[in-house]
């Protein structure tokens, strides 16, 4: 969650007290607070971290950025929704006693690689 | 090594992968401190393209890893009380207390809610004047910002029913406390980019002069994280140790202003317990005097709160760079993503989950003995 997204300014509203703006990230649009980056504009870029620009950016960098974090698999954590984090959070069960001793290996998974370790992890 | 081939520049990639080989006479330790940096250097294989001896140490810089269990479970606390809405970012829902997590908290009737920004928990509270709203504000000088802004907004619209679960960390003195740790190996660290794009790196010289390290400012894509540990050997094989930005790009010296003057109003530095390592001095932040009234740990007093970590759990061991993931006795077996005994096997940025999905289940020496 220290990542910041970078993302092209769409549009800038003010919202009350502060400046408010859509900032579309690859096809996600969210509406950020622009106040720490006064000298932003339309159609430039900024890197945003929880719903605050912090940082303007070139177009190049912004976009080997987004293709970075796409493949890592963070944009869509990052971009959530409310109701596809608990999604995400619903699908990873946990042990329910504090010690781990009631967890027993996933074995069962079909994602869970072989374990090489086993036979130097005596 | 396989997923750097599918990134455009692979072969720049490769030309800094033989440079650092050309030029390292001796083994290395780096650090790099954000888990972000962690997540990428092993998804795309990048500390398997470095010389033998050359090794990347993953330090503590993942926020939900290190926030300490006492915390969690007054988290857990103050959702469970009825007419609270607590608000939340996604990657804490699952991250678990003494005996429970956020997730099932909501599952028994706790008002949780994910939030994007600090803001919409901000929005919440003025549409629910009935309610006490908490955000549970967690993070590195990255997230400061953000959390600032929230309570500031707060303050001056007089809102009596939002307040801020606040544990700041800070990235410096966890390097101080790195370096001054007996038996610490590590001989240079990366800074993290985000970080510095709110902070600047003014405050790194005095601890590359102190301890003799070298720290290089470094962003999150390939490249940058090769370029960094290219510059890292470059100034260790010469015995130098001064600090490098390798991110001019999003990172200034002196940082973003706006952002540190609001964090100047509303935070004063405190000491902080870091989950698996201990207090760290004047390593956080709080909230000062004139915000305390915004403090939920003011508003809320939980007490009797016992936490028991697991015994099976080598986090702290992990976060401070003295092993690796797999060396920990329940990585992967015990302890999964699916089924995490620690927050490094929860968050994204924890080093044991990307060693977990990325299918790293032996430390490098482990593999090298193992005639790889």
């Amino acid at each position: 969650m220290c990542l910041a997204i970078p993302g092209r300014v769409e549009e800038i509203t003010s919202d009350g007290p502060i400046r408010m703006g859509r900032v579309n990230f690859g096809g996600v649009v969210k509406k950020v607070c622009l106040d720490y980056v006064p000298e932003i504009a339309v159609g430039d870029y900024a890197i945003v971290h929880v719903g605050f620009a912090i940082s303007k950016v070139d177009e190049a960098t912004a976009e080997e950025t987004l293709a970075t974090f796409r493949a890592m698999g963070v944009l869509d954590e990052e971009l959530a929704t409310e109701e596809e984090a608990f999604a995400r959070a619903a699908d990873r069960p946990q042990s329910n006693c504090p010690d781990g001793s009631c967890a027993l290996p996933d074995s069962a998974t079909s994602t869970e690689p072989q374990l090489l370790g086993k036979k130097y992890r005596q | 090594m396989k997923y750097l081939d599918e990134f455009r520049n692979g072969e720049i990639a490769q030309r800094v992968a033989r440079e650092i080989h050309a030029i390292t006479t001796r083994p290395w330790k780096i650090m790099e401190v954000c888990g972000g940096q962690t997540h990428s250097i092993i998804k795309n294989g990048i500390d398997q393209m470095l010389p033998v001896g050359v090794e990347m140490v993953h330090g503590p810089g993942c926020p939900v890893c290190v926030t300490p269990l006492e915390l969690i479970d007054k988290a857990l606390a103050i959702a469970a009380q009825p007419g609270v809405i607590f608000c939340s970012f996604g990657d804490m829902l699952r991250v678990p207390g003494t005996d429970s997590d956020l997730f099932q908290v909501k599952g028994r009737g706790g008002d949780v809610r994910v939030v994007y920004s600090p803001l919409d928990a901000v929005e919440l509270a003025v549409k629910n004047p009935d309610r006490q709203v908490v955000f549970f504000g967690v993070g590195f000088e990255t997230t400061a910002p953000a959390n600032a802004m929230s309570v500031h907004l707060a303050k001056r619209r007089g809102l009596k029913n939002f307040s801020l679960l606040v544990s700041h960390v800070l990235v410096p003195p966890a390097i101080d406390a790195i370096m001054s740790s007996p038996g610490n190996q590590v001989q240079a660290f990366l800074a993290a980019g985000h970080v510095c794009s709110v902070m600047g790196y003014w405050e790194y010289p005095p601890l590359a002069d102190q301890f003799n390290i070298p720290i290089i400012v470094t962003g999150f894509e390939p490249l940058d994280l090769l370029d960094g540990i290219r510059r890292a050997v470059i100034q260790l094989e010469r015995g130098e140790h001064h600090v490098e930005n390798a991110y001019e790009r999003i990172v200034s010296y002196a940082g973003n202003l706006e952002a540190q003057r609001l964090l100047s109003e509303v935070f004063e530095t405190t000491d902080r317990a870091w989950r698996g390592i201990g207090v760290i001095p004047r390593s956080g932040w709080k909230l000062n005097a004139a915000y305390r009234d915004f403090d939920a740990e003011e508003r809320f007093h939980i007490s009797g709160i016992r936490t028991v970590e697991s015994p099976l759990c080598h986090a702290g061991d992990v976060l401070r760079g003295a092993i690796k993931p797999g060396e920990c006795p329940a990585f992967g077996k015990e302890c999964t993503p699916r089924r995490p005994l620690g927050a490094t096997m929860v968050s994204s940025e924890g080093a044991c989950a990307a060693y977990f999905n990325y299918g790293r289940f032996l430390s490098f020496e482990q593999l090298a003995g193992a005639g790889r």
